[in-house]
């Protein structure tokens, strides 16, 4: 916890200086007659953030905060494994959306959750794996006319297309 | 690479399905087999948007396409978005887009996104928005000469309210500048009608609004029109006179106009032109045209282009006045 | 009492059978597309616009305005059950509303942000009856000055919301705004931030991508972390009695649902403000006018009934600047504004004298929607609080799932949803080491506003600051705000005077 909390201030720090830099793209002073330029609203407030991730910085050197002080593991070994399990599953749903589309992820997404994760039975599985498609295709290509990405599988829907629309 | 082959499956399927629900789709050539993304070029609420659903609504209501076109907001960096999200589809069959000026002003202005304007399939003009010089009737300013002698004298203090930077609005305020030697102060708001409202409050001294914009407040007495950007007398507004009466020969236009994907398929550009020449001559259009005084035929294919390459032209020419560009 | 025939003509039209079936399946169809994260009114509103071709304006508008109701009251179920905020305008009633569903409280919520919203929606409609047209000078006095002032004023109410630690509550702000200005600065109508030219950041951060990926995965994250993925999110019990007595406590709420619907009703009022500022201001304020401030944020009842009397009352309120001066108060009314011009409608002060039948056949239409929310809202309590008993590892792929496409469906750009995630996981991270999160999910839906306006004043004024205080109603304002912001120092003074005079004698 003690590590951590260093080193997001320290990467707070280092994202201020990037968006100061990023935002010069664009005039930062104030414009005689107009009032502050294109880029001086982002240039200043990463400027205070910037101020504000060193004061966390002093503050964990002095040892202030609470987080500064603890020497609690910032995850334990089994939360650990478990977020980065679900952050790689849903990381690997997202990506595959762009080859297989939603109507291909989603339910490789449910199986490997409720069977593998939540051991629930196959028969229970199954049921929301293809629930939740058919239930998303109707409510939202049909009823509510938002397109989902469908990547390469997306041939397979024009027999849906002709018949609902 | 796009998967091109199909299941073999897929194909009879299409065929079954095809037969059965081949409606009214006899003589037709190429159909859009999916929903078609319909992208406008503008936020939610302006006036491309606004013709944009009346187009989708039209179109739904006389059943002039299979599939529905479903509208897209793409308002992001003055249209360059939705140029780059156009571009991005090279050869796309089911995209088109509602266009603005800003289609000429955005690639001018930002030479980094490497666009250009007539790669784009030009499918339709649907009409031209005019453009009026407005005051509020507070002000007592009854003629464009009154306007100028005022605006003289308030110099750097007087204010127009406008969409957009570097776009149509300051174009024009900068035409007024140039032509009269004023010193008119520019300042852009988001939305036309947010543009109106500024000058019924008094927030603002003029504007260039279009007629649908301001028409609210000038049937209510609240706003005077002075002056317009057109060639010839608009016929709701048969007492203001135009530019080119006055002394100065100065048109322009806004047009209302749909495009499709750079390199997208003849047949399907076809398909689209029919369609929205359909929705052109809908008593629909039509009527909305007279009521908004928008001006414009119907323009398509190489006609369409020749105007776009004349405009573009020209756009280059203001911008490089305002010093937008060099 | 010309307006009470008005208004009972209105009522005719808006009882007819077609008309008040429209409303009801309008209500219907609102609430369900409200509840959904990602969609909200403007959804629903923009999809059924042509469908509304077919049938007379004014059925068309009451059918738009059902679905606007519907919805608004639908934005609270995910806020309360979920804690991912549907929409802007249902951001304040995380804040309370989840706290209570995880106490196992999730009906009395549901109820109190039920009643609140008729409250808000019922006394904006009755303002809206009698003073629309003396209300539109109003909207019409607020220029750029004015709305950065009610923007201070915003911030200033929301400035006791964050965390104990000071400097991590600022970055959360700073973060907020920054992401909020993102895309294109309208001033120079230059691009701003386009990160590594990708084409995805010119339409700018959508409140929803962070608001969703913050509340959605990362509390999700959150969630599975602390309970290793095993416990049940709460054990919520519904039965008519539990419903009826949540509706007996509420009576001590009265004060703050009148005060919400007052402040969300002249928030809403003003173009360009809309209902989210209005609800934020309302939650504030109801936290500064408790007794016991502490209370919120940890499940105070009052904390969902201000923010969603005043969201409400402010969508009402945004539709008179829309009908009486053509500018839209939201993107909904946006929608709504495109969908007059289709019926052949001109908004604008006119509106109010010639189409009689229209505005009041809207307004009654109104009166019925609102009620119908209610019951049929009441009515699915049951069915919500069931989704809430589903297995955690039931519920969590499908709240994920419904994160990604409510990510993508705004701007059906997956660019929003791989920000989205991004967001969700530095999110969950950051909220570990005590960062707060909601002032930065307020900072980016109140920072757009702020700057431009700001901006837009300063043009107008030559660069002078002075403009803020000058004018007639920004001046208090801004002055009201200024106070707002030095209260934690003028507090902290206060405290340290007595500790002194108590060590002197």
């Amino acid at each position: 916890m003690r590590r951590a909390e260093l080193l997001m201030a320290i990467a707070l720090a280092i994202f201020s200086v990037y968006l100061m830099w990023k935002s010069a793209e664009l005039p930062i002073g104030w414009i005689p007659d107009e009032g502050p330029g294109g880029g001086a609203f982002p240039f200043w407030l990463s400027a205070a953030m910037l101020v504000c991730s060193v004061w966390v910085i002093v503050r964990w050197f002095r040892q202030i905060t609470p987080q500064s002080r603890s020497s609690e593991p910032f995850f334990d070994s089994r939360a650990q494994a478990m977020i980065l399990l679900v952050v790689g599953a849903l990381t690997l749903m997202v990506g595959s959306i762009h080859f297989i589309g939603v109507y291909g992820a989603v339910p490789l997404f449910f199986v490997f959750y409720m069977r593998f994760l939540g051991q629930h039975s196959w028969a229970k599985t199954l049921t929301i794996a293809i629930a939740a498609p058919v239930v998303t295709f109707f409510f939202f290509e049909i009823l509510l006319h938002i397109t989902l990405p469908k990547g390469y599988t997306e041939p397979l829907f024009y027999p849906l297309y002709d018949i609902f629309m | 690479m796009k998967l091109t082959s199909k299941p073999l499956i897929l194909h009879f399927m299409l065929i079954a399905a095809a037969a059965v629900f081949a409606t009214n789709a006899v003589a037709a050539g190429w159909q859009p087999k999916k929903p078609v993304e319909f992208v406008i070029m503008a936020g939610p609420g302006g006036g491309a948007d606004k013709m944009a659903r009346l187009m989708q609504t039209i179109i739904e209501k006389h059943n002039f396409s299979p599939k529905p076109f479903i509208p897209v907001n793409k308002p992001g960096g003055s249209g360059a978005e939705a140029l780059v999200h156009l571009k991005s589809k090279t050869g796309d069959n089911h995209t088109v887009m509602v266009t603005l000026n800003s289609f000429y002003t955005t690639p001018l202005r930002q030479p980094k996104l490497g666009i250009n304007s007539l790669d784009y399939t030009p499918i339709a003009r649907m009409a031209e928005d005019t453009f009026l010089l407005w005051v509020h009737k507070d002000s007592g300013i009854k003629s464009l000469d009154d306007f100028v002698a005022a605006a003289k004298a308030k110099g750097g203090d007087w204010i127009m309210a406008g969409t957009g930077k570097g776009q149509e609005d300051e174009l024009l305020t900068n035409f007024l500048n140039s032509t009269y030697g004023l010193k008119i102060k520019y300042v852009p708001f988001k939305g036309g009608g947010r543009v109106a409202k500024e000058l019924a409050g008094k927030h603002a001294n003029s504007t260039v609004n279009n007629p649908s914009e301001q028409l609210g407040f000038f049937q209510a007495g609240d706003t005077v029109a002075l002056a317009a950007f057109t060639a010839d007398r608009l016929p709701m507004f048969p007492d203001v006179p135009t530019f080119t009466e006055l002394g100065h020969k100065y048109v322009y236009y806004m047009q209302r106009s749909v495009v499709g994907t750079p390199g997208m398929s003849a047949e399907a550009a076809e398909f689209y032109r029919d369609v929205f020449a359909k929705v052109y001559d809908s008593d629909e259009w039509q009527e909305y045209k007279k009521k908004k005084s928008l001006l414009g035929d119907f323009l398509t294919g190489d006609e369409l282009k020749a105007y776009w390459t004349n405009e573009i032209a020209n756009h280059k020419q203001m911008l490089k006045d305002i010093g937008e560009i060099k | 009492m010309e307006i009470l025939q008005l208004l009972l003509d209105g009522f005719v039209v808006a009882l007819q059978p077609t008309n008040l079936f429209l409303v009801i399946v309008g209500c219907a169809v609102g609430l369900f597309i409200g509840a959904m994260p990602g969609l909200g009114s403007v959804n629903g509103v923009a999809i059924l616009l042509p469908v509304t071709f077919i049938v007379p304006p004014t059925s068309a508008i009451i059918f738009l305005a059902a679905i606007y109701y519907g919805a608004m009251y639908g934005g609270a179920i995910s806020s309360i059950m979920l804690g991912i905020p549907g929409a802007s305008t249902a951001v304040a009633t995380t804040f309370d509303g989840r706290p209570l569903a995880i106490q196992g409280m999730a009906d009395k919520a549901l109820v109190a942000a039920a009643v609140a919203s008729f409250a808000g929606g019922t006394i904006s409609v009755i303002l809206f009856t009698g003073f629309a047209p003396p209300l539109a000078h109003v909207a019409l006095a607020f220029g750029s000055a004015e709305e950065f002032a009610l923007m201070m004023l915003a911030f200033g109410t929301f400035i006791g919301l964050g965390g104990d630690d000071i400097p991590k509550t600022l970055i959360s702000i700073f973060i907020g705004l920054i992401l909020s200005s993102v895309g294109l600065d309208i001033l120079s109508g230059q691009p701003r931030l386009i990160f590594g030219d990708i084409p995805g950041f010119f339409h700018g951060i959508n409140f929803l991508v962070l608001a969703i990926g913050i509340y959605g995965i990362g509390e999700i994250l959150w969630t599975i972390e602390s309970s290793r993925g095993e416990v049940s999110v709460s054990q919520a019990v519904v039965t008519v009695r539990r419903i009826l007595g949540s509706l007996k406590e509420l009576l001590k709420s009265a004060k703050t649902i009148l005060m919400g619907s007052l402040l969300g009703y002249f928030v809403g009022l003003l173009p360009a403000a809309g209902a989210t500022p209005g609800s934020i201001m309302a939650y504030g304020f109801a936290k500064t006018m408790s007794k016991n401030p502490d209370s919120y944020g940890k499940g105070n009842i009052d904390g969902v009934a201000a923010p969603e009397s005043a969201n409400n009352a402010a969508s009402t309120g945004s539709m008179l600047p829309m009908l009486t001066l053509g500018i839209p108060g939201s993107p909904t009314t946006a929608i709504l504004l495109g969908g007059m011009v289709i019926w052949g409608l001109e908004p604008g002060p006119r509106l109010f004298v010639e189409q009689t039948e229209f505005v009041w056949g809207l307004i009654a239409s109104l009166y019925v929607a609102n009620f119908f929310s209610i019951v049929l809202n009441i009515a699915f309590i049951p069915i919500f609080i069931w989704v809430l008993k589903l297995s955690f590892t039931i519920l969590a792929p499908i709240i994920f799932v419904l994160c990604v496409v409510g990510g993508y469906a705004p701007t059906q750009d997956m660019h929003d949803v791989w920000l989205m995630l991004l967001f969700g996981v530095v999110g969950y991270l950051m909220r570990k080491l005590d960062y707060p999160m909601a002032p930065m999910v307020l900072a980016i839906v109140l920072g757009p506003l702020a700057e431009s306006s700001l901006r837009q004043a300063l043009l107008q004024s030559h660069g002078s600051m002075l403009v803020f205080f000058e004018r007639p109603i920004s001046g208090p304002i801004m002055v009201f705000a200024l106070l707002l912001f030095l209260m934690p120092a003028i507090k902290a003074g206060k405290k340290m005077i007595t500790r002194r005079l108590q060590k002197v004698p």
